[in-house]
């Protein structure tokens, strides 16, 4: 492989992780149930994208084999789950109320991006010379996003993103670092990805038909409704 | 040196020239879009006409504050001109005296004035636009700081003779992280400082909605039009500096001959048409912000901003 075309592999794979980074923000930010389902699409074609590109750079065929099972499972089969077990009310819903307030999460996720680097670049440098390279620390970014979604968010379909979100930053970094995992590896995590996919789905259809809300965070204050204090009632 | 100072002005006459076009092409895009056929593309120029001659009127409790700041909205985008590249990729005859934050400081002087004499002017619409506008831009001013140290950590420069040609030589550096995310969040900021629709409403005459032309409403005659070339001058500015700074600098001249440099003209057209294309899909795609969400949209440019930022300087 020639130099240039290297450098352009590099540089490609650099940007498929920096978008990844913004959809990761996205993901904390956005209001709407819908525009989450399709930010973690968007992120995960951008991780499919950027296994494919390191496996033209490194010659590993084995991460064809992850960016096809990226490219199946997350952004066909999940949203084709969720619609099939979820009550389809809840992609139009719109989170009212968050535990913190937009412009304080998107500072806390800076934090956390900019926290990722100081860990990422070390663990990278750990793992070998040859893996310098944005992927580890904007994986370890896109964790920690996918840790504080589950943290602020109080709806149901937004929390098993941030979930879903993780995962995927689980794996833009895993894909940096082990170019020859077994196969088998791969489509374990990912058949397990849909299991969970597909017992959320059908306990957050459960949730709503007792409840008649989706909105998870409140269940806190449901649970102490039997009777003694005041301020124990449900608001929906 | 003659030569360097006619290319300067043949660039001066092409921002005061083709700015309301621009306009008028962006606002008949956007009529095309929503299947009317709405007004012919050299409208501005004919309302520009049309308001050069008719008589103006100036309130007597105004003071002299309301009578300058047309002129300043009008030639501060022809300063900001004489320092970046609109035809040229080499520095101009006067272009040594400021880089991009001489530009940001100059266009800044205008956005000060206008908000004075709105205010100054007593009508209560105008506190409120001015108000407004003084929000947009304090939040708008942390995004454009970031670019800018982005731009002169990749560059090693903020002058945008030098920053351009850092994007494209080699062709990787285009595609890498940072410069995409920068062009992302210039374009918000571009929406954002233009008053355009996610932000603001150009074409909507709704007095309690408006944020950048309620600072207007008192202006007649002459001194409107001047506001309103100003305006569309600044707005063909910033597209120049997002296009040939930071995006493509393709298609200027390199040589120093008259004919190259005439030659760049229908290019840079070119190049603002395909962005008004861009802008015309952003804006009819996405509905005016409500005025506390305009928070989000530019927190969301900030940490757009701040992530090239991140993805350029600990990676190195």
């Amino acid at each position: 492989m020639s130099d240039g075309a290297a450098q352009l592999l590099d540089s490609l794979d650099a940007l498929a992780c920096g978008l990844f980074l913004l959809t990761s923000f996205g993901i904390v930010a956005t209001r709407q149930a819908r525009g989450c389902l399709q930010l973690f699409i968007a992120q995960s074609l951008l991780l499919a994208a950027s296994a494919a590109l390191l496996g033209l750079r490194f010659h590993a065929a084995h991460l064809y084999g992850v960016a096809l099972v990226n490219l199946v499972t997350k952004p066909i089969i999940v949203p084709w789950l969720l619609r099939k077990t979820s009550p389809a009310g809840i992609y139009t819903r719109r989170e009212v109320e968050q535990v913190l307030n937009i412009p304080v999460t998107l500072t806390i996720s800076l934090a956390l991006a900019i926290f990722a680097y100081f860990v990422g670049i070390p663990l990278a440098r750990a793992a070998g010379p040859q893996f310098v390279g944005p992927n580890v620390p904007i994986g370890v970014a896109g964790l920690l996003l996918g840790a504080l979604t589950l943290t602020v968010r109080r709806e149901a379909l937004p929390l098993l993103v941030g979930l879903l979100a993780m995962e995927n930053g689980a794996f833009l970094a895993g894909i940096s670092i082990a170019r020859d995992l077994g196969m088998l590896v791969e489509l374990a995590i990912a058949t397990d990805g849909l299991v969970i996919v597909f017992i959320m789905g059908v306990l957050v259809r459960a949730v709503q038909q007792h409840v008649g809300t989706t909105a998870v965070g409140e269940l806190a204050s449901l649970r102490e409704s039997g009777g003694q204090s005041g301020d124990a009632e449900v608001t929906t | 040196m003659t030569q360097h100072i006619l290319f300067n002005l043949l660039q001066v006459a092409v921002v005061l020239g083709f700015a309301p076009l621009a306009a008028g092409v962006l606002a008949r895009l956007k009529e095309i879009v929503q299947s009317k056929r709405g007004p012919s593309v050299v409208q501005p120029y004919r309302d520009l006409w049309k308001l050069f001659h008719k008589d103006e009127v100036v309130s007597e409790e105004s003071s002299w504050i309301f009578r300058f700041t047309p002129y300043v909205l009008f030639v501060t985008p022809i300063f900001v001109v004489l320092l970046i590249p609109v035809l040229t990729t080499y520095p101009l005859f006067l272009a040594f005296m400021g880089d991009m934050l001489g530009v940001g400081f100059v266009l800044a002087l205008g956005g000060f004035f206008s908000t004075v004499a709105a205010v100054d002017a007593a009508n209560p619409f105008g506190a409120v636009g001015a108000s407004r506008t003084r929000m947009v831009s304090f939040l708008a001013e942390p995004v454009f700081m970031i670019v800018f140290f982005t731009v002169s950590f990749v560059a090693g420069s903020t002058i945008p003779y030098i920053v351009q040609q850092k994007w494209v030589t080699p062709i990787a550096n285009f595609f890498t992280p940072s410069h995409v995310l920068l062009m992302i969040a210039f374009v918000m900021l571009i929406l954002a400082e233009g008053g355009r629709i996610p932000v603001d409403n150009p074409s909507g005459h709704f007095e309690l909605a408006m944020i950048d032309e309620s600072k207007w409403l008192e202006y007649s005659g002459p001194g409107l039009a001047l506001v309103k070339w100003g305006g569309q001058m600044k707005f063909f500015v910033l597209m120049c500096v997002f296009l040939n700074v930071l995006v493509t600098p393709w298609g200027l001249a390199s040589g120093h001959t008259l004919g190259a440099v005439v030659l760049a003209i229908p290019l840079v057209l070119l190049k603002i048409l395909g962005f008004l294309l861009v802008l015309v899909v952003i804006e009819s795609s996405l509905a005016k912000l409500r005025l506390f969400r305009i928070v989000e949209f530019l927190g969301a440019a900030f940490i757009t901003a701040v992530a090239a930022m991140i993805v350029q300087v600990f990676s190195a």
